[in-house]
């Protein structure tokens, strides 16, 4: 009974990640319709320039607004200068849809070698902002560290601050109504492509505290987050692609799945597992488990 | 020149030419219903007006302004307000949400929560709705919010695309009256296109009938209703 629990405790902290990538991925699926490969990419930009900032200064939380904010700047120049523009020029039949995906793929590829070219391929490392030994009771120490402790409230605080901003905030109603009805969104007056910008932003700050939270307990290299992108993605999807809550849930599901079959099974299956949970959803549940409802919130 | 001005305009849908060298002129505070059956190029002049579509030739201003080539979002600051069809609403948010959409960008909140009232005092229905999402509303319900939402941004232009398709007759009358009221107490300028010729027509100050997209006639809404060959023609009544 402890196991399980110390697992899914485990679990739930490996899931918060996911969730932010997931997040990461529904913001901007939310606010362009583009499946944006490119997130790994711009979550690893953002976690060098945390990880240039921490080897100056020997400070994580001088780093992590500073690759926050990093994260937000790429997420809307790549909007500004490259979706908006692709949009204009693909803006109807087959092209339409595929175009920017695969612009957001060369993107990810384009990124990693410019990191590549700056920081070069070796494996890195940050000091733990947070120690990752486990906490004790007793006599019992418990796999679950402060480390994970961060990561878990850090996540809550993402995403409440995002539901807050979503539901309650002239600027969450802009962004709501330019991704379900761009148009009519349009002629209420609201400038949809600033407010797709700001997605993409919000969508690269995401990614950067995911990455910014997933890299003191790995290592950090130019493709070092490639299958946080996967993880995040199934999370995604799991979630029905459209809600916050749903990136939150999906997280949730994929982290404690794995945590168990790494745990009860073999760590050798934590890959496969991943889609399999996918497939599984998508067969029972085609719209996500969030998805299916008429009615969409933040 | 004040008022709605256009003149010979042309717009093209692909290799479609859907509205052909049309001219005709709007003047402050007058009800002009345009009239064509399907395909007449009704929506896309109205698409056109609002920006939302470019034109290939020709002028149109809003009180001396040229209005083509401006981004929806700008003209709707400038009081030129287009509720298309299909009940322009939001589903997926709240009535609320849904006319709150209208003010956002406004800065003067005092008049932004004043229109809202006044478009509730005008469709009370919205009121008992405030907190249910769009998507339960009825046809009527939905189009009376989308011309709420208009409101919210003080329109001086408002084009209005086919507010009575598939409404019941009942409720068609109401949201024409509703129509009225608004240009009477606002004195807006007001430009409705119909499918409903008879309805629209008896409103209206000015009729303007088009058929593939060219003018067929116009001039004071009352002498098109009695002019028979009109009638027969295109009016279908």
């Amino acid at each position: 009974m402890e196991r399980l629990f110390n697992t899914i405790l485990i679990g739930v902290s490996g899931g918060s990640i996911y969730s932010l990538m997931a997040l990461a991925l529904v913001l901007v699926w939310r606010s362009t319709r583009v499946v944006n490969f490119a997130q790994a990419g711009q979550a690893i930009l953002s976690t060098y320039i945390g990880y240039e900032v921490i080897t100056h200064t020997d400070n994580y939380w001088l780093a992590f607004p500073i690759a926050l904010v990093a994260g937000a700047l790429t997420g809307a120049l790549i909007d500004i200068l490259m979706v908006r523009t692709l949009m204009k020029r693909a803006h109807s039949g087959p092209v339409a849809g595929i175009a920017p995906v695969i612009a957001t793929l060369g993107l990810l590829g384009l990124i990693r070698a410019i990191v590549g070219m700056i920081w070069g391929g070796d494996l890195r490392q940050f000091k733990l902002p947070v120690s990752n030994h486990g906490f004790t009771f007793g006599h019992n120490t418990i796999p679950f560290a402060p480390i994970n402790l961060l990561i878990v409230v850090t996540t809550v605080v993402v995403m409440l601050i995002f539901s807050v901003i979503f539901q309650r905030t002239n600027l969450g109603l802009s962004l709501r109504a330019s991704a379900y009805q761009p148009e009519i969104a349009r002629l209420a007056g609201i400038r949809v492509d600033l407010t797709r910008t700001i997605g993409w932003a919000f969508a690269g700050a995401a990614g950067a505290v995911a990455g910014m939270l997933v890299t003191p307990t790995n290592y950090l290299s130019p493709n070092s987050l490639d299958l946080l992108l996967v993880s995040g993605f199934v999370a995604a999807v799991i979630g029905g692609l459209e809600s916050l809550v749903g990136a939150a849930v999906g997280g949730l599901i994929l982290g404690i799945s794995l945590a168990l079959v790494l745990e009860y099974i073999s760590s050798s299956l934590a890959f496969p597992v991943a889609f399999v949970v996918l497939i599984a959803v998508l067969l029972v549940k085609p719209s996500g488990l969030i998805g299916a409802k008429r009615t969409r919130h933040a | 020149m004040s008022g709605l001005v256009i003149s010979e305009l042309n717009i093209s849908h692909g290799a479609i030419r859907a509205v052909n060298d049309l001219s005709f002129t709007v003047k402050p505070g007058e009800l002009a219903a345009v009239i064509g059956s399907n395909g007449a190029g009704k929506t896309t002049l109205l698409r056109t007006l609002s920006g939302l579509k470019s034109a290939h030739s020709g002028s149109v201003e809003w009180n001396g302004q040229s209005i083509l080539r401006k981004k929806p979002e700008d003209l709707v600051r400038s009081g030129i307000v287009h509720v298309s069809d299909g009940k322009s609403v939001i589903p997926e948010l709240t009535v609320k949400e849904n006319l709150a959409l209208g003010g956002i960008w406004r800065k003067d909140k005092k008049d932004v929560a004043l229109a809202t009232a006044e478009a509730i005092e005008l469709f009370p229905r919205l009121g008992e709705r405030m907190q249910q999402s769009a998507d339960t509303l009825s046809g009527g319900e939905r189009q009376m919010l989308a011309i709420g939402r208009a409101l919210i941004a003080r329109p001086k232009l408002l084009l209005l695309d086919e507010p009575s398709l598939g409404l019941a007759p009942l409720v068609i009358d109401q949201i024409f009256q509703a129509i009225k009221a608004l240009r009477d107490r606002h004195n807006l300028t007001v430009v409705l296109v119909e499918q409903n010729a008879m309805g629209a027509l008896r409103i209206a100050d000015i009729g303007i009938i088009i058929n593939l997209g060219k003018l067929v006639a116009s001039g004071p809404a009352h002498e098109l209703i009695d002019n028979p060959s009109l009638r027969a023609a295109y009016l279908g009544y």
